[in-house]
């Protein structure tokens, strides 16, 4: 079926068909913000139980790439609210142009992400048996460390031990910042990449001319999902990459 | 207002909010580089959730919704805060388990 601006038996006006589902998209949206949720959760518990680890393993993330990531991913809202607006006043010929940009914007912060992941992978943060949070303190050439940033390090590292009342406490309580951190910014990848490809789709059918004032339901619906998207890491940034910056 | 009745929001709202949330950013990073003691994570979360209002009522149009999508939208966060909220009192007024404050066993890990 192609659907197009055409009004279904079950609806009076085009407005009630579209303002249905734009309210079903809201609830889909509500069921994403309990799931999400229960993550944000477990990370509230698990910080206040070990705020020093927490810290110390938040300090490990690179800021300037987390920083750089949030302004490319409130970029890509913004190209995105355009490519609706574009839609909604039948500018067909834009709203390929802003959806493209959105989905560059969008692959810019995957790639980010894989960079930063490949990093936590050498410098030993990978939850699991190869994990150790005193890899760059011991191995400052490996990571890259040197001057002041590394004796901050090896100060951070330590006092941290003794909070902990161990290394191995400190590397079992790190390893659950870890865990999350890769299991909430995983999950936000996961729905990144499937905005990426509902993109695709919008940008292949907008370029056939599909989308305009009278008819722009999937732009707008697709468009909430991509600013919920965003919205998740609005919070993702300052709870992961914040956390104790001022110790640093 | 379009032809079919929608609120249309300008692009001149869109970048302004752009703008705003850039700001937020800056801030909530700066703000995050300052010893505040606890009031740091209560700053940070303050800013994101401006930033998140932000998002919500003029890129989501949440702000010319209809009430009864508006009501939709804050029954979700209120759904979020019952289960933030109660679990959090749960667990706050219980005493804690032997194994969140004991040290873990040191377990023998081989390098190679």
């Amino acid at each position: 079926m192609h659907r197009t601006g055409e009004l279904y038996g079950q609806y009076k006006t085009l407005d009630q068909q579209k303002e249905t589902a734009t309210l079903g998209m809201w609830i889909f949206l509500v069921t994403e913000i309990l799931f999400f949720g229960g993550l944000f959760l477990t990370y509230a518990i698990n910080r206040h139980e070990f705020p020093t680890a927490f810290g110390v393993g938040g300090n490990m993330l690179s800021l300037p790439l987390g920083f750089a990531n949030t302004i490319v991913l409130i970029a890509s809202s913004f190209t995105m609210a355009m490519s609706v607006w574009s839609a909604q006043t039948s500018n067909k010929k834009l709203v390929p142009i802003f959806l493209i940009l959105t989905l560059v914007l969008g692959t810019v912060f995957l790639g980010v992400k894989v960079v930063e992941y490949k990093q936590k992978f050498d410098h030993h943060l990978i939850p699991g048996h190869g994990f150790d949070i005193t890899y760059c303190s011991k191995n400052p050439a490996a990571c890259q460390l040197e001057g002041k940033d590394l004796a901050d390090e090896i100060k951070e590292i330590k006092e941290g031990v003794e909070a902990e009342g161990g290394v191995v406490a400190l590397n079992a309580h790190a390893q659950l910042y870890f865990s999350l951190y890769f299991g909430m910014t995983g999950l936000h990848a996961l729905h990144m990449i499937v905005g990426a490809g509902l993109l695709l789709w919008l940008i292949l059918e907008s370029r056939k001319g599909r989308f305009d004032a009278n008819y722009n339901t999937p732009v707008e619906n697709i468009g909430l999902y991509w600013h919920f998207v965003d919205i998740v890491w609005i919070f993702l940034f300052p709870l992961l990459y914040l956390i104790n910056r001022h110790l640093a | 207002m379009s032809e079919n009745g929608h609120h249309v929001v300008s692009p001149k709202i869109y970048a302004t909010i752009l703008v705003a949330l850039l700001v937020g950013t800056w801030l909530t990073v700066q703000a995050a580089k300052i010893d505040l003691g606890p009031w740091n994570i209560v700053l940070a979360l303050l800013i994101a959730t401006i930033k998140m209002s932000l998002v919500i009522l003029f890129f989501m149009h949440g702000k010319y919704s209809p009430k009864r999508t508006q009501l939709v939208i804050v029954a979700g966060f209120f759904w979020l805060a019952i289960m933030l909220g109660l679990t959090m009192t749960d667990y706050k007024a219980r005493t804690p388990e032997p194994s969140r404050t004991a040290t873990p066993p040191a377990i023998e890990i081989q390098r190679v």
